[in-house]
């Protein structure tokens, strides 16, 4: 079963080293990084912290949207795109279970992924610390943003396999992917924005916005980096939400999505009649 | 013989509409058994019933013993999808080996089954590159990973030319000289006619053939066709003389039963004065197809 599992995810590594995709998802991390470490490297005075804090900030900020992107970039086409070719009638022919093609591609995309997050950020991280000082503390909240951003980038990718599952061609799972990227990162935001707002400062505002904010990966992983290090939370502005939850709130969501995603993933897949 | 392949009974609905109505087919290990059928008739359907893809609604199945899409059952069980195709960034040696490494053989026989369906050449090219033919000969060397006890093609000629599809029955006859029960799906139909022991033809779900080439000629009463070129002016005389039809200034075609066959023979033989040459055509397997998949009702 490891044997088969790992069959399939080597294979899978072969595409997304030849197809450029692991070249491509890397020089995106490392540009973005680079660039919000310098544009974000004002305010450091202000704050009173290292310029490292302040592009872990930042970072974070950009990881939100570019960490579930670029998952879902990745696994769209894999199981959609497998029956297109007609490849997985094919596939399922052989004595590999449908988890076990399915744990394979995510593991092959959760290396190439957690591989373009460690050199985006890791670079950028070391670029900021070598201009304008570093912490413990702040190399650990390095640390925190690469860990938390490849967790975010699993949730997202097994969205993405279970989406591809249910797409049915390719261009529908492209589009159901670029939809639930804008609704969960974009949209789940401002519209939360608009009801404390409209709350005003209320009950809402106060006992079920930060639950409701939790409850969505991409904010959890948000919450997680920001209440974990005090630095961080002034740099990005989020103090408040932050410290109206307990502290594994973040993590506990982050952590549910994962199982979650998997299971409905594989629950599409097992659907699936090719 | 024994049989490695039984389909009992099998059925499937879609949308409330009976797909495959208790189908029952069994195959011998090593026979070569054509399945022919129109468009949307179920060949597609049953293949996938015995790989476990769908799931039956009635009937059993059983390959080797064991129940479609069991462990065993898919061991035992190779395939060949209709038009496959594969990821372009792979090489033909990457995809042959991520099989090989599922089906359990390890990548050793790898460049030998790519040179064996001649793509040693391209085996280190990108599949983006290959030709449909070559994907389908790629296809087909996955078939011939491990021995398998039965194995299922759909459409296996489809984007071959002439030469390669020569090829593709020599490899099917190692096969079933291996020990393989072949079950192919095809529209090729002089090609199936030459190279396979037995033929099933479905019709809206239904089996309305499985029987040797002969007997369900024999069985369709199917006519033989005389098609007689008369020696210079006599062609009306011939037609006049047999009941034929005449079907140009010199020839004379006539239908007639399987077993009147060798009197008409005798006869034209004798008429060595007007007779030049006799052709002869048996029933041929589109003759046969038409007559079984659109017979009306029954």
């Amino acid at each position: 079963m490891i044997g088969r599992i790992l069959a399939v995810a080597r294979t899978e590594l072969l595409i997304v080293r030849r197809n450029r995709w692991l070249f491509l998802a890397t020089l995106i991390m490392l540009l973005f990084a680079l660039a919000l470490t310098f544009a974000g490297s004002a305010p450091t005075g202000t704050l009173g912290v290292d310029r490292l804090t302040v592009a872990v900030a930042s970072m974070t900020t950009l990881s939100v949207y570019l960490a579930p992107l670029l998952a879902l970039m990745m696994s769209f086409d894999s199981i959609a795109g497998e029956v297109d070719r007609g490849s997985l009638a094919l596939l399922l022919s052989y004595p590999a279970g449908r988890g076990e093609i399915l744990g394979g591609k995510y593991l092959a995309h959760l290396a190439a992924l957690a591989f373009a997050m460690t050199v985006g950020f890791g670079t950028a991280g070391l670029v900021a610390a070598a201009t304008g000082g570093a912490s413990l503390e702040s190399a650990l909240a390095l640390g925190r943003l690469i860990g938390t951003s490849i967790l975010l980038g699993a949730v997202f990718l097994a969205i993405g396999y279970m989406l591809s599952s249910l797409a049915g061609s390719p261009a529908a799972a492209a589009g159901l992917s670029a939809a639930v990227w804008l609704v969960v990162v974009v949209l789940y935001d401002l519209g939360l924005l608009g009801a404390v707002v409209v709350d005003a400062g209320g009950y809402f505002t106060q006992n079920v916005f930060p639950w409701v904010l939790t409850a969505n990966p991409a904010d959890a992983f948000r919450l997680w980096n920001v209440a974990a290090s005090p630095d961080v939370a002034l740099a990005t502005g989020m103090a408040g939400v932050a410290g109206s939850l307990p502290v594994w709130a973040a993590p506990a969501s982050l952590a549910f999505w994962l199982v979650a995603g998997f299971a409905l993933a594989r629950a599409a897949l097992r659907r699936l009649e090719p | 013989m024994t049989d490695i392949l039984t389909i009992d009974k099998a059925s499937k609905r879609r949308a409330r509409q009976l797909t495959l109505d208790a189908v029952s087919l069994t195959l011998a290990a090593g026979e070569r058994v054509a399945l022919l059928g129109h468009n949307g008739a179920g060949k597609s359907t049953l293949m996938k019933l015995i790989l476990g893809l769908t799931s039956l609604d009635g009937g059993q199945i059983r390959i080797a013993g064991a129940k479609p899409g069991s462990d065993s059952a898919r061991r035992a069980t190779a395939f060949l999808p209709e038009a496959v195709s594969f990821h372009k960034s792979l090489t033909g040696r990457d995809q042959l080996a991520l099989f090989a490494r599922l089906a359990g053989v390890g990548t050793a026989p790898v460049a030998g089954l790519l040179g064996r369906v001649g793509l040693a050449e391209a085996a280190d090219r990108r599949i983006g590159t290959y030709s449909k033919g070559m994907r389908q000969r790629l296809g087909l060397a996955q078939v011939l990973l491990g021995k398998p006890a039965v194995a299922l093609l759909d459409e296996p000629t489809s984007g071959l030319d002439p030469i390669s599809r020569q090829e593709l029955y020599t490899i099917i006859d190692e096969l079933a000289a291996q020990g393989t029960a072949v079950l192919v799906a095809s529209h090729a139909l002089t090609e199936v006619e030459a190279r396979t022991d037995r033929i099933a033809i479905l019709r809206n779900g239904r089996l309305v053939a499985n029987d040797t080439l002969a007997r369900l000629s024999h069985k369709a009463g199917l006519p033989t066709k005389l098609r007689i070129r008369a020696r210079h002016g006599e062609a009306d005389r011939i037609a006049a003389d047999t009941g034929g039809r005449r079907i140009n200034g010199a020839s004379v075609e006539l239908s007639c039963a399987a077993d009147a066959k060798m009197d008409h023979l005798r006869r034209f033989a004798a008429m060595t004065d007007i007779v030049e040459d006799i052709e002869m055509t048996p029933p041929r397997l589109e003759d046969l197809y038409r007559h079984y998949a659109q017979e009306e009702g029954a």
